[in-house]
């Protein structure tokens, strides 16, 4: 980079020396307290917890479209039982276990734990986050809320883990006779959730505090990437909702263990047991659970909006189009997210009255999700597109959401959702925004700062080819279940063909099922393509993108303190194709104002002299 | 010159706009016309937001679209076009769609008091059965011929199992229970569907317009057997339902020395039945 001054360059060795010293191995890549070793840590965690995801998921596709059949390759080994062929119980164990894995240990962490970590620092021009003991610990949690789903899983026998879905609605998760996996193994689940819980909440207050106080000279709030507006939003709907799912998983905790009494009304008599005492409500537990799990889908999409809105600019050389109004319409989603959650819970039997009030606010939610999607738009119009992996997946990211956007429409207007609820629609509504948008966003975003944790490019070829198999293989899955949904084909059946207006459904089954399974085999190119570009990925220096980030100012891959230079900020991160300068089409957030009439030895001048002289 | 993505982002919204135009001719559409005069509304309102949801999304990929092939276009310019947005277009593209989801919204409440408001229910409306979901089958209680439904189960109630029997041409009212876990009572082709809460009982009307049996499922995850709820509605004249309530009463009432009448001799072969099978 043209900006370093020689000086700069001594100091920041000295610093990098100092930081190797005295850590061994141990210390420096397993129980790390810099943010980029345990946001690299989160993402190789996050993507071997994808495929294990996937592979449940494709037992599920492979029961809906050949059901009771033998399991090809694992089927003579999980079910010698049942002579090779999935059981009822088994079912709804891959169903409640797919969702879990995706949900609290992909999707989640792989946003905020992940790229939030590798990225905040990086972005705000911090050296690291605000309390970097306290960041390693928000990783060292994961594992035993990962261990304690592994336990769910198999304590008490494949056939007997968890069963109730990831919403695990009492009175069916309170009661050991509702289920073989409402047992011990759903009290695993909770201790497995307790502690994915705990995780984010350490990451949310880390994440916080380190943007609000962190920023290097000159970030103003509204000069900070939409990749830092996401994750701070995210991490303010986590410490605000978190509480709520915490405490409701305490109350189940204590219902099913220590014989409390929230959620189990009297007279019950669950598969032949004594009846039940007490007074319960079962309603209260959706609540508790709603109020979180809907801010939680925000969580799950707002750190992509950003990541995607920063790939965006820099792959077209535009400015965000309207940076301001994407802000506050993240700030938008985030407060009306925390009054929709009732629309789960349109045909639960709570008061219809309700129902009109969140159908209201959830259509409102629809608005400033349709001016992100215009400005993204907008920020296409008029760029000079580069048609790389990063560019493909945003624009995936964008169209997908469209439709998973379109689609709440239905299930927003009460009426409607009365007839798709618990059917297919909603699982094609939020398969298109969790994976069709958030996840495509994170390969986009794999890509992209792949060389900034590497310093290698992955492989290009690869990439494109991913993406087009992934593309093709999701919506070969996920587009029909809109008209599975709209026959009446409801979720979490085993066999929904015992059902004569079902019958006909098979064929589309079976090929949505073969799309899941070519998609599944292409992640295997990008787990490929992550792995072999570390050692034959093209080396590449700061800032491979000319990108105007603080990320790129700093080394590829940044040294222990990130930046060797303290970086300075002049602009904000979108001034792509400005005319304040014309030998390029970028101008970094670091580069010193460009003086009048331009002149090209003026981007030499040290920026290190003008750090001291602002900061 | 390389126009291969922008056709890409293109062609996929077309293959998706076909998909749904054939659905209907396919049979991946509803399972057949609403049976009843308030699902038909739900019908309407779902026409009526397809068409709002498949402009919009039309527009947004035609936007898309020609954004992507002007960003081909512009490869050989040395910038991109420098803007940082619109604020004319932003109050645009916020109030428009605001007025338009508004609308929606107050446009639905109707159809959703009728369907769910007490105050709003038809006027004559009476329950006629009570409902009890249980793992995994619907337990049904009917008042004895000629008699109203009470709150409590009365000596000369009927009950049967997962065929629901309600005349047509009338609104009638359910009384929906659960004895163990949440379960859901939906019957696609009435548009219908109740949550069945333990500890609550929750009155569902609706009003079948013509003679058929529709099937009754389980839409509320309740263990390994959700699936197997399979239950189903009948809708019959007026004097049928009558009959149908005194032939149970019979069968009832059946105390085994009675001479066989037809029912008799149905509830006889009926009991004989598991004795067979289990010889075998
Ligand atoms: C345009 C904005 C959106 C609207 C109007 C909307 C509306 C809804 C509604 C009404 C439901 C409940 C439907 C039912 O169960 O009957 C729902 C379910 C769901 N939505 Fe959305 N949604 C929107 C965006 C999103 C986004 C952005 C995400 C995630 C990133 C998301 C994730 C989910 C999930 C995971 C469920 C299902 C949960 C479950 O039952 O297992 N939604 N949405
Ligand atoms: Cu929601
Ligand atoms: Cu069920």
């Amino acid at each position: 980079m043209s900006t370093l001054s020689p000086t700069a360059d001594v100091h920041g060795h000295g610093h990098e020396g100092h930081g190797h010293h005295d850590i061994g191995f141990i210390r420096k890549y397993v129980f790390s307290t810099d943010h980029k070793v345990i946001g690299i840590q989160f993402l190789m965690t996050t993507l071997l917890m994808l495929l294990v995801g996937g592979a449940l998921a494709l037992g599920v596709r492979f029961q809906l479209a050949w059901p009771w059949r033998t399991v090809p390759i694992v089927g003579e080994i999980v079910f010698s039982g049942e002579g090779g062929t999935m059981s009822p119980e088994f079912y709804t164990m891959l169903v409640t276990m797919h969702a879990s894995v995706m949900i609290f240990l992909v999707i989640i962490p792989i946003l905020a734990g992940a790229f939030g970590n590798f990225l905040i620092p990086l972005m705000v021009g911090a050296d690291d986050m605000a309390f970097p003991v306290l960041n390693m610990l928000s990783y060292w949690f994961m594992w035993p809320a990962i261990f304690f789903f592994g336990l769910a899983f198999f304590w008490s026998g494949l056939d007997a883990a968890p069963a109730q879905g990831w919403t695990s609605y009492p009175v069916l998760s309170a009661l050991k006779e509702a289920a073989p996996g409402a047992g011990i193994a759903q009290t695993w689940w909770l201790m497995g959730l307790t502690f994915v819980g705990v995780s984010s909440m350490m990451g949310s207050v880390n994440y916080m505090t380190t943007i609000i106080n962190m920023r290097a000279p000159g970030m103003t709030l509204f000069r900070m990437p939409l990749t830092i507006w996401g994750m701070f939003i995210t991490a303010i709907l986590q410490a605000f909702a978190l509480p709520v799912l915490t405490a409701a998983g305490f109350m189940l905790v204590a219902e099913r263990v220590l014989g409390f009494n929230f959620f189990v009304p009297g007279g019950l008599i669950v598969n032949d047991s004594d009846p039940t005492v007490g007074g319960g409500q079962p309603l209260l537990w959706q609540h508790l659970f709603w109020f979180y799990s809907h801010p939680a889908v925000y969580i799950m999409l707002l750190p992509a909006m950003g990541m995607v809105s920063d790939m965006l600019a820099a792959q077209v050389r535009k400015p965000i189009f309207g940076y301001k109004p994407m802000v506050y319409s993240m700030a938008a989603i985030a407060g009306l997210g925390f009054i929709v959650w009732g629309h789960h819970m349109f045909t639960s039997g709570m008061n219809p009255a309700l129902g009109m009030t969140f159908m209201i606010s959830t259509m409102m939610i629809a608005l400033p999700s349709a001016v992100k999607v215009f400005n993204w738009i907008g920020t296409i119009w008029g760029g000079k597109v580069r048609f790389n992996t990063v560019m493909l997946n945003c624009v995936a990211f964008i169209s997908m959401f469209i439709v998973g956007g379109l689609s709440g429409i239905w299930m927003a207007s009460v009426p409607t959702d009365i007839y798709f609820h618990d059917t297919y629609f909603i699982v094609a509504h939020f398969h298109y925004v969790l994976f069709g948008a958030t996840l495509f966003g994170c390969f986009g975003a794999i890509q992209y700062w792949y060389p900034k944790m590497f310093g290698r490019k992955m492989n290009e070829t690869a990439g494109k080819l991913h993406f087009l198999l992934t593309f093709i293989g999701f919506n070969g899955t996920f587009f029909p279940m809109h008209m599975l949904g709209i026959a009446g084909f409801p979720r979490r059946y085993a066999d929904p063909y015992i059902h004569p207006y079902m019958e006909h459904l098979m064929p589309m089954n079976r090929f949505m099922t073969l799309c899941a399974i070519l998609m599944g085999l292409a992640q295997l190119i990008l787990i490929g393509n992550f792995i072999l570009s570390y050692f034959t990925g093209e080396k590449v220096g700061r800032n491979p993108w000319q990108a105007n980030g603080l990320e790129w100012s700093a080394p590829s891959p940044p040294g222990h303190g990130n930046f060797d230079i303290p970086p300075v900020v002049y602009r904000g991160p979108y001034e792509y194709s400005s005319p304040l300068i014309d030998d390029r089409d970028y101008l970094m957030q670091t580069d010193l104002p460009p003086k009048r009439p331009v002149e090209k030895e003026q981007d030499n001048t040290s920026s290190n002299d003008a750090a001291e002289g602002q900061g | 010159m390389n126009k291969f993505w922008p056709l890409f982002f293109c062609f996929w919204p077309i293959v998706a706009v076909v998909a749904f135009w054939i659905s209907p001719a396919m049979n991946w559409w509803f399972p057949g016309m609403a049976m009843s005069p308030l699902g038909q509304q739900i019908d309407n309102l779902f026409y009526m937001i397809l068409v709002i949801v498949g402009l919009v999304f039309v527009g947004t990929h035609i936007g898309l679209g020609y954004v992507l092939f002007r960003g081909v276009a512009h490869e050989d310019e040395k910038k991109s076009w420098f803007s940082h947005g619109s604020h004319k277009l932003e109050v645009l593209w916020s109030v428009a769609p605001a007025g338009i989801l508004l609308f929606m919204s107050l446009y639905q409440l109707d159809v959703w008091m009728r369907y769910r408001v007490k105050s709003h229910f038809p006027d004559e409306v009476q329950p006629i059965a009570e409902v009890t979901a249980r793992q995994f089958e619907w337990r049904i209680r009917y008042p004895a011929p000629g008699k109203a439904l009470m709150p409590t189960p009365q000596p000369d109630d009927l009950y049967t199992v997962n065929d629901l029997h309600v005349p047509f041409g009338r609104p009638v009212m359910i009384r929906l229970r659960s004895m163990d876990v949440q379960h859901s009572f939906f019957v696609p082709e009435l548009r219908i569907k109740q949550d069945a809460v333990p500890g609550t009982v929750i009155p569902i009307w609706f009003e079948t317009v013509d003679e058929g049996d529709f099937d009754l499922t389980c839409a509320e995850l309740c263990g390994w057997g959700h699936y197997k709820m399979r239950g189903r509605v009948f809708a019959e004249r007026e004097s049928q339902f009558q009959h149908y309530l005194k032939t149970l009463q019979a069968e009832q009432d059946y105390d085994g020395v009675r001479e066989l009448g037809s029912t008799g001799a149905q509830i006889a072969e009926y009991s004989r039945g598991p004795h067979k099978q289990a010889g075998h």
